[in-house]
């Protein structure tokens, strides 16, 4: 009990570690959501490049004088879009194509970043900067965190069907255009919401170890978003409260934890799947 | 209102039909897929669209199920352009069992209410009718009792016959099937075609995309045979024969003629010819002008293609 105490409760005494766990929260449930989508749409590394192409619009937001968040949506959309394009237009193939997009964004974004007088500090833009997030942040955090969670659970049979089959879900007549783009949009906005607390190269992991932790536990949809959200509740909890004690970054804590979350449902997985073979 | 759990309200008496006329189909890139096919089919019918791969089998399905435009001609499913049939959940459409990543986590149950969608509303809630409908297709193709298990634990037959009930969820008048029998035992061969045939008897209409030449005059009654354009098509009878089908293959099949002193000391002239396009063999007997399908149909000819067919 007393551990507890003292490990668990006690840092939540300062107020910047409140604010901290509260972002972290936020941001681990809305990346472990559309993880859930990402990884069986097969698009995961869609993230990788969607988060990496917001630095051009994030440096171009901040000397038009435009909110960051605006400019890292349209860039990051920009990039999903382009991305899109090229593929249908060309004999390169995707993997191919995205990694050009958006590793020449992100080289534009640094170029420019370092170009234009800042007050930002590349490292936050980077990584995060959890513990120095201020109220007027996680307002504006939530503002888009929880719109774009309560459209992708709304609307989360008509994704799962589009990952699943998109063929069908044609056939029945869904707009299978505008739900590609709709989930393309919702990835950007998702970035953007994470961008404060983790920054553009950790957001990647957030948004794809949740959803793998759940695809392995479980066997229905439903119940793997369910798996996501907790396990990602649940590593910003103990990551940031982690990093307290460890006096480490905030963002890379959580990762850590997810990651280890992914072994141990990995090996229950293998487990299973040997006790089955073992039936059989 | 009492809404019919096998469809739309009404959707039950659209009379199913397809009317492909004078189509093109162009890629991105300029290669056309397709050029100038037509052909009709009307309601009660099983008809097998036949081909070798890259005749333009998946072109036309896709462009029957509204992925691609036609650059020229016009298809009509039920009366009613391709956008509005798919609209009114007319067309059903069974997929490859390589095209389905069979690790999803989804149940039996909630592929097959899958078929629901476009009865439900915005946020896809099943009522009443849905759950009937997706019991009452799982029932029909007995698969009821595996509704739980995850469809990566299913065999392949059984993995078919859920989808299968999702077309039947649907609704579906028009159903589009790839390859159903791929990856299948003859057991559930049977039972597929025997449930094709009481979805023909109740006025639906099936187009069977399939390589499986040898079971083809076993249950379907009309044939589209195709290479980049519609070569023939018509009753089984009269045009899944010898000739169209050497028109439509060429040397791309499996292609043995047994005549003469190789079959019998008589001087009777004719032979037997069976080809395969590496599934079950088409078995034809006769002289070379008339050969038509072999009496008895072609039922003790289900042995494996690739091996040496000469007794």
């Amino acid at each position: 009990m007393n551990l507890i105490e003292t490990w668990l409760i006690a840092p939540l005494a300062h107020e910047f570690m409140q604010r901290g766990l509260v972002v972290a929260v936020l941001v681990g449930v809305v990346c472990a959501v559309l993880s859930c989508f990402l990884i069986l749409k097969g698009w995961s590394l869609m993230g990788d490049a969607v988060s990496h192409a917001v630095l051009p619009g994030i440096v171009l937001a901040q000397v038009a004088g435009l909110p960051l968040a605006a400019g890292a949506f349209v860039a990051g959309l920009g990039c999903a879009l382009s991305i899109g394009y090229l593929k249908e237009n060309s004999r390169v193939k995707e993997d191919t194509v995205m990694g050009i997009v958006f590793s020449g964004m992100f080289a534009l974004g640094l170029v420019m970043f370092v170009k234009v007088d800042s007050d930002q500090h590349l490292l936050h833009v980077l990584f995060g900067n959890m513990l120095g997030v201020r109220w007027e942040d996680i307002a504006e955090t939530a503002a888009i965190a929880v719109p774009t969670i309560a459209v992708m659970l709304a609307k989360r049979r008509d994704f799962l069907l589009l990952a699943f089959d998109p063929a069908h879900a044609r056939a029945i007549g869904l707009p299978v255009r505008l739900l590609n783009f709709g989930l393309l949009m919702l990835l950007a906005l998702t970035i953007v919401a994470a961008l404060k607390a983790v920054g553009i190269i950790l957001v990647v992991a957030m948004l794809i170890a949740p959803g793998a932790i759940g695809f392995l536990t479980t066997r229905r949809f439903d119940a793997m978003l369910a798996v996501a959200v907790t396990a990602a509740t649940v590593s910003s909890v103990i990551g940031t409260i982690l990093s307290y004690h460890l006096d480490g970054a905030t963002g890379p804590c959580i990762v850590v934890v997810q990651a280890v979350f992914f072994l141990i449902a990995l090996g229950l997985n293998l487990r299973r799947s040997a006790r089955r073979a073992a039936l059989a | 209102m009492n809404i019919s759990t096998t469809g739309l309200p009404g959707s039950a008496d659209v009379k199913p039909s397809i009317v492909v006329e004078g189509v093109t189909v162009r890629y991105g890139n300029g290669v056309t897929a397709v050029n100038d096919a037509s052909f009709a089919l009307g309601a009660g019918t099983i008809c097998a669209l036949v081909g070798i791969n890259g005749s333009g089998k998946s072109t036309l399905f896709k462009t029957l199920m509204g992925f691609l435009k036609p650059a020229r001609g016009s298809v009509s499913i039920a009366g009613l352009p391709v956008r509005q049939a798919l609209k009114r959940g007319l067309v059903a459409y069974v997929p490859q069992a390589e095209e389905v990543d069979w690790s999803f986590p989804v149940l039996v149950e909630d592929v097959v209410m899958m078929g629901r969608y476009g009865h439900m509303g915005f946020l896809r809630i099943a009522g009443q009718a849905d759950r009937e409908a997706v019991e009452q297709a799982l029932t029909r193709v007995n698969m009821l009792e595996f509704r739980k298990r995850q469809i990566g634990e299913l065999s392949g037959g059984q993995r078919k016959r859920v989808f299968l009930a999702r077309a039947l969820a649907q609704g579906g008048q028009v159903i589009l099937l790839d390859e159903p029998f791929t990856g299948v035992d003859v057991k559930t061969e049977d039972a597929i075609v025997a449930l094709m045939r009481e979805l023909r008897a109740e006025g639906r209409l099936m187009l069977v995309s399939t390589h499986n030449l040898g079971s083809i005059p076993d249950f379907c009654d009309q044939v589209v045979i195709i290479n980049r354009t519609v070569l023939a098509a018509g009753p089984t009878q009269t045009t899944f024969t010898h000739d169209n089908l050497q028109r439509a293959f060429g040397g791309a099949l499996r292609h043995f003629r047994l005549g003469g002193a190789d079959l019998h000391d008589d001087d009777d002239q004719r032979h037997v010819t069976v080809i395969t396009d590496d599934e079950r063999p088409l078995v034809l007997y006769g002289k070379r002008e008339s050969e038509t399908l072999a009496p008895g149909k072609t039922n003790g000819a289900k042995t494996d293609g690739e091996k040496d067919p000469a007794p």
